[in-house]
């Protein structure tokens, strides 16, 4: 089928969207996307399609571009190329969509707010630059803290969590954002293994909800259990697709090069004898 | 607290107080983006703006000069930013060597040109003249009901209100953006917030209340006001709200103590004369922040997590 033939779409800001490579019932899709921070490209023309519903996990070594991925599939940092589309629209029409949690290493904790102050954070889209923060949409805030168990810490510093605990923080927050994509970069890193249940626990209902939750994920062992989808990147995309046929020892040893041991690669992926 | 106050105090201590809150209020967002130094940066290179401005027009009138002022601030947040990307320099010193070597070039025009005969030197730029803002026409109290009368207030008393109240309006308008963007810059951007023209506003706003503040006062207080109050506002709570809050108060008592000290404080002590009011202000709100930084009860963060910890 010739994409000329396709029918277009005209978005809000007078572009037009080829719904061939802007699918509605995809998450995210992503065409050719490559940034660079300097000479080296960080993200080399990749493409990557997140189905709507489901877990899907990014995996790569350090440096592989998994985080940079995410960032500037939000627009969060430019891209040099490429284009990204959420549920079929551009990422500026479809904010309101999409609930991102960042890297919790990466803001100041000392920051002179409350738990709840975060939270409420994510009702942005829905109060505004001056809106008011009504009775109906604090409740809401409060059950977001209360679905991650951290209820009781409302009233607490921010700097007074533990690293588990922020990272809940920063979950409740993305759940205030009421989004239909979820996307969490290391939402593992540097928590405990309550906090790591706690967390897989909602993303799992996410899932159930019929959500998208899309992780940059980092431990290996853990990815077969968590996710049902797996994108595998180092710069370039090295394979996707169902964990089962894409998680496999070959993709891996691709994805990693020298720096997993063959043996350790064996005990992680699924059997090649599966093929 | 009759004819003579009004005449010789009133409109020093309220300049000296619109200063402090307008500087003291971008002070907080500034000092909790790691980007204290800015207000530095601006007030410094304030300096070169006026005098050029003073150079090019040969009088000594306040809207060049803060045109010339803001110009050059906006010259120096161009030349950071160059500085920092093209030279991929640590941000502060990027900072550093601008503020600097502006700074000094504007002390060097200063001296190398023939300003002695108008009151624009060194001392005047570092300590402005705070106690020569009088208002000698007054007759006492009443004559802030007086219209006529009020027409004879000093110029920089309406340029520093209207100031203070436009960064007033400024910091409460903007007030969720700043707090998530402060906060949490790339969930800013996520959100669609603008973050970076955001950032470019605040150091614009800063700049504004930088070069307002430094018509009045010089730039050693408008150094302090940047980060002496917020500083130790932050010491007071760990609400932002209420930081900030802490911070127009604690830019206040600067002020008015200062204002105070430097007028009767040496006389207390049998000397004769007074000091600089735009230096004790300064000093002050240093002291201030000291204080804070013993007695303040959220002075060690760090230790109050390790005993809720225990």
């Amino acid at each position: 089928m010739s994409r000329m033939a396709q029918p277009t779409i005209a978005t809000d800001h007078g572009h037009s969207i080829d719904p061939a490579r802007a699918p509605r019932d995809t998450a995210l899709a992503i065409h050719g996307l490559t940034v660079s921070y300097g000479e080296k490209p960080a993200v080399f023309s990749v493409d990557a399609a997140f189905k709507a519903k489901g877990m899907s996990a990014i995996v790569g070594p350090n440096g592989a571009g998994k985080s940079t991925l995410l960032k500037a599939a939000l627009g969060v940092i430019p891209r040099l190329s490429g284009e990204v589309y959420v549920f079929g629209e551009t990422i500026r029409d479809a904010r309101a969509r999409v609930a991102y949690v960042p890297q919790s290493a990466s803001v100041d904790w000392d920051f002179p707010t409350t738990v709840m102050d975060v939270v409420q954070m994510g009702l942005y889209r829905k109060v505004g630059l001056l809106g008011r923060l009504s009775g109906p949409v604090r409740a809401q805030a409060r059950e977001c803290l209360d679905r991650v168990g951290m209820a009781d810490f409302a009233n607490r510093q921010i700097g007074q969590l533990s690293g588990g605990q922020q990272q809940r923080v920063f979950l409740a927050r993305a759940l205030a954002q009421d989004a239909d994509l979820y996307l969490l970069d290391e939402p593992f890193a540097g928590v405990d293994a309550a906090t790591e249940r706690a967390i897989i626990g909602v993303l799992k209902s996410l899932k159930d909800e019929g959500k998208a939750v899309v992780a940059v994920h980092h431990d290996l062992a853990t990815v077969r259990d968590y996710f049902d989808h797996v994108f595998l990147i180092n710069v370039r995309r090295i394979a996707e697709g169902p964990v089962e046929t894409t998680f496999t020892t070959e993709h891996l040893q691709a994805t990693y090069g020298g720096r997993l041991a063959a043996t350790h690669l064996d005990e992680l992926a699924v059997a090649d004898g599966a093929r | 607290m009759g004819a003579e106050f009004v005449q010789f105090s009133l409109t020093p201590v309220l300049i000296g107080v619109l200063s402090a809150i307008a500087c003291a209020l971008p002070g907080n967002f500034l000092i909790l983006r790691r980007q204290a130094l800015i207000g530095d940066a601006i007030s410094h290179v304030v300096l070169p703006g006026i005098v050029v401005a003073f150079l090019l027009t040969g009088m000594i009138s306040a809207v060049p000069m803060l045109l010339g002022a803001a110009g050059a601030a906006l010259v120096a947040v161009v030349l950071i930013e160059a500085v920092k990307r093209l030279g991929n320099i640590e941000p502060g010193a990027a900072m550093g060597a601008i503020f600097t070597s502006m700074f000094a070039a504007g002390v060097l025009i200063l001296e190398q040109t023939d300003t002695s005969s108008v009151h624009l030197d060194v001392e005047h730029a570092l300590m402005g003249n705070l106690e020569s803002l009088v208002w000698l026409r007054a007759e006492g109290w009443h004559s802030l009901l007086d219209p006529s009368m009020l027409a004879t207030l000093p110029g920089e008393l309406s340029r520093i209100a209207a100031v203070c109240a436009f960064v007033v309006v400024a910091t409460l308008m903007f007030w969720r953006w700043l707090k998530i963007a402060t906060f949490d810059e790339g969930f800013a951007q996520a959100l669609g917030i603008p973050s970076t023209a955001l950032g470019l506003g605040l150091v614009v706003v800063a700049a504004i209340a930088a070069v307002a503040a430094f018509d009045a006062v010089g730039s050693i207080i408008v150094i302090a006001m940047f980060i002496c109050p917020p500083a130790a506002a932050r010491l007071m709570t760990n609400r932002l709200g209420h930081q900030v809050v802490w911070s127009a108060v604690f830019a206040t008592l600067s002020a008015v103590l200062g204002y105070v000290l430097a007028g009767y404080g040496p006389f207390w002590f049998g000397f004769e004369g007074a000091v600089s009011a735009a230096g004790m202000i300064a000093t002050v709100s240093g002291i201030i922040l000291a204080g804070a930084c013993v007695f303040g009860p959220h002075r060690s963060r760090v230790g109050v997590a390790q005993q809720e910890a225990r």
